[in-house]
This record gives structure tokens, C-alpha cells and sequence, in this order.
């Protein structure tokens, strides 16, 4: 499997660190009720399919990325930043 | 029919013409009194007990493919008691009780060999970790033995003890711990649950959940509409799928777990040993296949194979600490789609749903846990209890605070 980082081209998995899906972009404001942060932190739509999820360049350039990718084909759809926009 | 050395002589004789299937092959009933969906070695023991333990034979398992054909066919099959948390320790305990007699209980061999359990470790804190945790196995009445390096050296001689990298300080045994012929486990529970009247559904996959008033009635299958009051969802990697058909949302993320066989070798590894410093364990089979598996893959996936590197780190981890298997043939490869839990405990609780039950969140250690589960579940389904040893695998202890992490590396499906 490879991802195509949008700061350092295509690179081997074994360069980046997954973290579990894009819902962890979406963090509860304090004021959120204690489900808010029940479902942010536990419940998963976990989708046999298309889904987006956090991946981290560690052995490249440290960029969070945010990648869409089908969990049945492994097939990678998307790869954007998640800081400083899309490339 | 029951099985015996007997019939096999007889049968042996006679140009084996008397075997008769080992179950029956119904068409669904229009309504049952309770429904189990999905026909892995959760779910036929599940159903087993609910006949066996509660009376309940009015039951239907519906599998969407062939018995077996999932996770309960595609593990290492390593049974243990070796837990550490209260919630997990009784019910593993419990669970190897019923392995040890699941044989004469089934009628059928499903090839439980006791062979010992080795946890290596390789640093001083990693030995004190696994002494507490070989206390908390004594404590629970189940067996485990800190052996030194030579203690290990007497039993594992072809390790590489020279390795300085990751030098081998010890192991802890747990002589009970070893293996089962999974296919065997699954026919097995099949076979004894269809006797006691069970109907077994194959080919039959669920496509919907009828819920009314909050209360479940019914199942939508390729096969028709079934109703039942009580509907269990017991499908490991695809409980996702089936509880959003209820409209739950669970706490499970489905990740793949790679395996590997080679080519039959004469009797070389006596125990179940695994490395305390890479992605590595391994046991060889009766038939003499070395079976060794490492890590997850690490993303979420439901594709039933998986990629390169955690091949490649499993062998390099594997050469590491054994380099005699390095002349060995790797035969197959393959992966299977786990239902991985935040805390990386598993889940035997009623839903929201009245009625709706479901048995989940296994992550890599469900194969050991099939007798205990389907116990536990049967006890929730019949009598609206959770059973003693299962109580504390509730859906809500996320929300609540009450998580059992074994292994201490917090709300992450990938790291448990
Ligand atoms: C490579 C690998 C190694 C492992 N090693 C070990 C080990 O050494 N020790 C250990 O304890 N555990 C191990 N496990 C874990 C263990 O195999 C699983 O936790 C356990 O088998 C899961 O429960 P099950 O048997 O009920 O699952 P499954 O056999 O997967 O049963 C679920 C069934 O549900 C069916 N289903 C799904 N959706 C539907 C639907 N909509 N309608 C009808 N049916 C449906 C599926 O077809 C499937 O047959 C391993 C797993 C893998 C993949
Ligand atoms: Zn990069």
C-alpha cells in the first residue's frame, strides 16, 4: 500500500503512523454533553466501503493527513492535509 | 449418531457407509423463539447453550455463507487463561473449564492440545510485568510458571539465546494454555447444537432488522422474513453492519490480522511461544505446519487479506528469535477482519433495542473466549441477566468509565 502525501509524493505505508478515523478532527466543544464525547472518542461508523481517516507522515514530512480510501479494496481515493488546505 | 473409536473400526469395516451427515440443512420457519445471526464459533455456541442450558431449542442460527466461513476458520487457535484485569481474568477462567471438557461434551474431537503457553520476555520490566500477571493468573486458580532463561532454555533449546539485541530473560508458562482444531470447534458446536434441535441456516444472509415500539420482531433475510421476540447479533468483523441495521452506532472499528502456514515439518515446536519484543508468535499444527501470526495491519480494513510490511516484520521477528525456521516454506497467508473494541474487551450486553442482543468487540482473542461467550450469551438472551463472569462486557462502559484495558494503551481500536 502506498499514499500519495501531497508534501512528499508517493510513499511506502511502513512511513506512516495510523491513527483511526477523520471523526477525531471533529472534537466536542467544552460545553459538550458527555454522549458528544462518548461518540467522538468510542462509536464508529466503520464503514465497509469508502471512508476517511487520519493518517500521520512520521517518517516524512510530520503532516496529519486526512485519507479517503476503500476499506474492502484497500484502494486509495484521497490524500489532503489537514492543516493548511488541500494540494 | 454418536462417534466413537468403536464406529470408526465398524464403520472402517463396513467401506464407511453408514456416516450421515453431521446436521441437518432446514429451510427457515416462518418465526422462531430466538434468533442468532451469524453462524461463526460465536454464534453456534451461543445457540448450543441456549438448548443445552435454558431449554430453548426453538432457535435458528442464519449464516450469510457456509458454517465456518469466517474468523471461527481463520485464527491460530491459541486457548489460554492468562488475563490480568477482573472482568476478563473470571471469564477466560471460566472459559478454558469448558474447553477442557468440551470433547466429551460435544461428542466430538475437537483436538484441544494442552500443550503450554511460553510469553517470552526480554527486559527486566517486561519480567515483572508478566510476574504480576502470572500472580493475577494464580489468584484466579488457573496455572502459570515464571521460568528463568535456563528454565526456558530447557524447554525452547533452539531459540537464539546469543541475540543482543533482544536478549531472552524468561518466559512465563502457562502450562494449560495450547490449541484446537478451529474448523473442529465450529462442527463441533454445530453438529451438538442442531442435535438438540437447533435449526441451521446457511446461505442466509440478514439484510434487516424489524424493530417496533423499541422492541425487536423480526429479521429480513435472502431467504424471507423471519420473526423472533429475541434476535442475538453475534458476527465479529461485520457488527457494524448489522447492529447500523437497527440503527446503532457500536464502539468497534474492523481491522485485519494477517496469518501464515508452511509447508508439514516432523514435530519441532512443542509448545505455544510468543516473542515479548516484536509482532511474533507461533505453534505448529498436528499436521505439522509451522502456524505463526504477528500484529494487526493497523488500519481499519475488511479486505480478508493483508499487506506486505507486516509480512515482512512477522518473518524478520520470527528469524529473530528462532532463526532454525528460516529454511521452512511459508505455504499460505491470510487475514481475517476483527472486531476491535476501544478498550480491546469484548461485549455480551442487551442493546437499546428491547429484545436485541449482541455479542461483540472480540478483537484477536475470540477463538479461546467461543465456549464461555456462547454461555454468557445464552444466559443474557434466556433470562435478561448478564451471566457472573460476563457482567462487566457492557456496551455503555465506554460512556461510563468502566473500561477493561488490558493492556493499558487507552481509547484506540488499533492499539489493544
Ligand atoms: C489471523 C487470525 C488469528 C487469530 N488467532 C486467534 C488465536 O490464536 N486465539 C484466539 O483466541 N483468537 C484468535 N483470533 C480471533 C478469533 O478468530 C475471533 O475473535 C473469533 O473467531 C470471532 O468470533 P466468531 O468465531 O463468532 O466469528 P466468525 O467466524 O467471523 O463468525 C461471524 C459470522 O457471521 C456471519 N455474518 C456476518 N454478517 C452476517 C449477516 N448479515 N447475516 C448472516 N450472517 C452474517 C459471517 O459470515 C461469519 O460466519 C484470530 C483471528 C484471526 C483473523
Ligand atoms: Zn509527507
Amino acid at each position: 500500500m502506498r499514499l500519495t502525501c501531497p508534501h512528499c509524493g508517493p510513499r511506502d505505508r511502513r512511513e506512516f503512523y495510523y491513527y483511526g478515523a477523520s471523526e477525531y478532527l471533529n472534537r466536542p466543544g467544552p460545553e459538550a454533553a458527555p454522549d458528544a464525547w462518548d461518540s467522538y472518542l468510542h462509536l464508529r461508523d466503520n464503514p465497509a466501503g469508502v471512508t476517511q481517516d487520519l493518517w500521520y507522515h512520521e517518517q516524512g514530512c510530520t503532516a496529519w493527513l486526512k485519507v479517503t480510501r476503500n476499506t474492502v479494496t484497500h484502494e486509495i481515493l484521497a490524500v489532503e492535509a489537514v492543516a493548511g488546505g488541500t494540494k | 449418531m454418536r462417534y466413537s473409536g468403536l464406529r470408526v473400526i465398524t464403520e472402517g469395516l463396513f467401506g464407511n457407509r453408514g456416516w450421515r451427515p453431521a446436521w441437518r440443512d432446514p429451510a427457515p420457519k416462518a418465526e422462531y423463539d430466538a434468533i442468532i445471526i451469524g453462524g461463526g464459533g460465536h454464534g453456534l455456541s451461543t445457540a448450543y447453550y441456549l438448548a443445552r442450558n435454558h431449554g430453548l431449542t426453538n432457535v435458528a442460527v442464519l449464516e450469510k455463507g457456509y458454517l465456518g466461513s469466517g474468523n471461527i476458520g481463520r485464527n491460530t487457535t491459541i486457548v489460554r487463561a492468562n488475563y490480568f484485569l477482573p472482568g476478563n481474568s473470571e471469564f477466560y477462567s471460566h472459559s478454558l473449564k469448558l474447553w477442557e471438557k468440551l470433547e466429551l461434551e460435544l461428542n466430538y474431537n475437537v483436538m484441544h492440545s494442552q500443550r503450554g503457553l511460553i510469553n517470552l520476555f526480554h527486559s527486566d520490566g517486561q519480567r515483572d510485568a508478566f510476574a504480576r500477571r502470572g500472580n493475577a493468573m494464580i489468584n484466579q486458580g488457573d496455572d502459570a510458571i515464571l521460568l528463568d532463561r535456563d528454565g526456558v532454555r530447557d524447554l525452547l533449546p533452539y531459540l537464539d539465546f546469543d541475540n543482543t539485541r533482544f536478549p531472552i530473560y524468561g518466559g512465563l508458562l502457562h502450562p494449560r494454555g495450547g490449541t484446537a482444531r478451529h474448523d473442529a470447534v465450529a462442527w463441533g458446536y454445530a453438529r451438538a447444537a442442531d442435535k438438540r434441535g437447533v435449526d441451521l441456516i446457511q446461505n442466509c444472509e440478514v439484510t434487516g432488522i424489524d424493530v417496533q415500539n423499541g422492541r425487536v420482531t423480526g429479521v429480513q433475510t435472502t431467504r424471507g422474513a423471519i420473526r423472533a421476540k429475541k434476535v442475538g447479533i453475534v458476527v465479529a468483523g461485520r457488527s457494524s453492519q448489522v447492529a447500523a441495521m437497527a440503527g446503532l452506532r457500536l464502539p468497534i472499528e474492523s481491522h485485519i490480522l494477517q496469518a501464515f502456514v508452511t509447508e508439514g515439518l516432523k514435530p519441532v515446536i512443542d509448545h505455544v511461544i510468543s516473542f515479548g519484543m516484536g509482532h511474533f508468535y507461533i505453534s505448529q499444527s498436528d499436521k505439522g505446519g509451522l502456524v505463526f501470526g504477528g500484529d494487526l495491519d493497523f488500519y481499519a480494513s475488511y479486505a480478508a487479506r493483508g499487506n506486505l510490511p507486516m509480512v515482512e516484520h512477522v518473518m524478520e521477528a520470527g528469524m529473530t528469535l528462532m532463526p532454525m525456521i528460516g529454511r521452512a516454506r511459508v505455504l499460505r497467508s491470510w487475514g481475517g477482519i476483527m472486531d476491535m473494541s476501544p478498550d480491546g474487551s469484548p461485549i455480551i450486553d442487551k442493546t437499546p433495542v428491547d429484545g436485541l442482543y449482541i455479542d461483540c468487540g472480540w478483537n484477536y482473542g475470540g477463538f479461546k473466549a467461543v465456549p464461555a461467550s456462547g454461555w454468557c450469551m445464552a444466559h443474557l438472551m434466556a433470562t435478561g441477566e448478564s451471566h457472573e463472569v460476563a457482567r462487566r462486557f457492557r456496551l455503555n462502559r465506554f460512556a461510563t468509565g468502566h473500561l477493561l484495558d488490558e493492556e493499558g494503551t487507552g481509547s484506540q481500536h488499533n492499539l489493544h
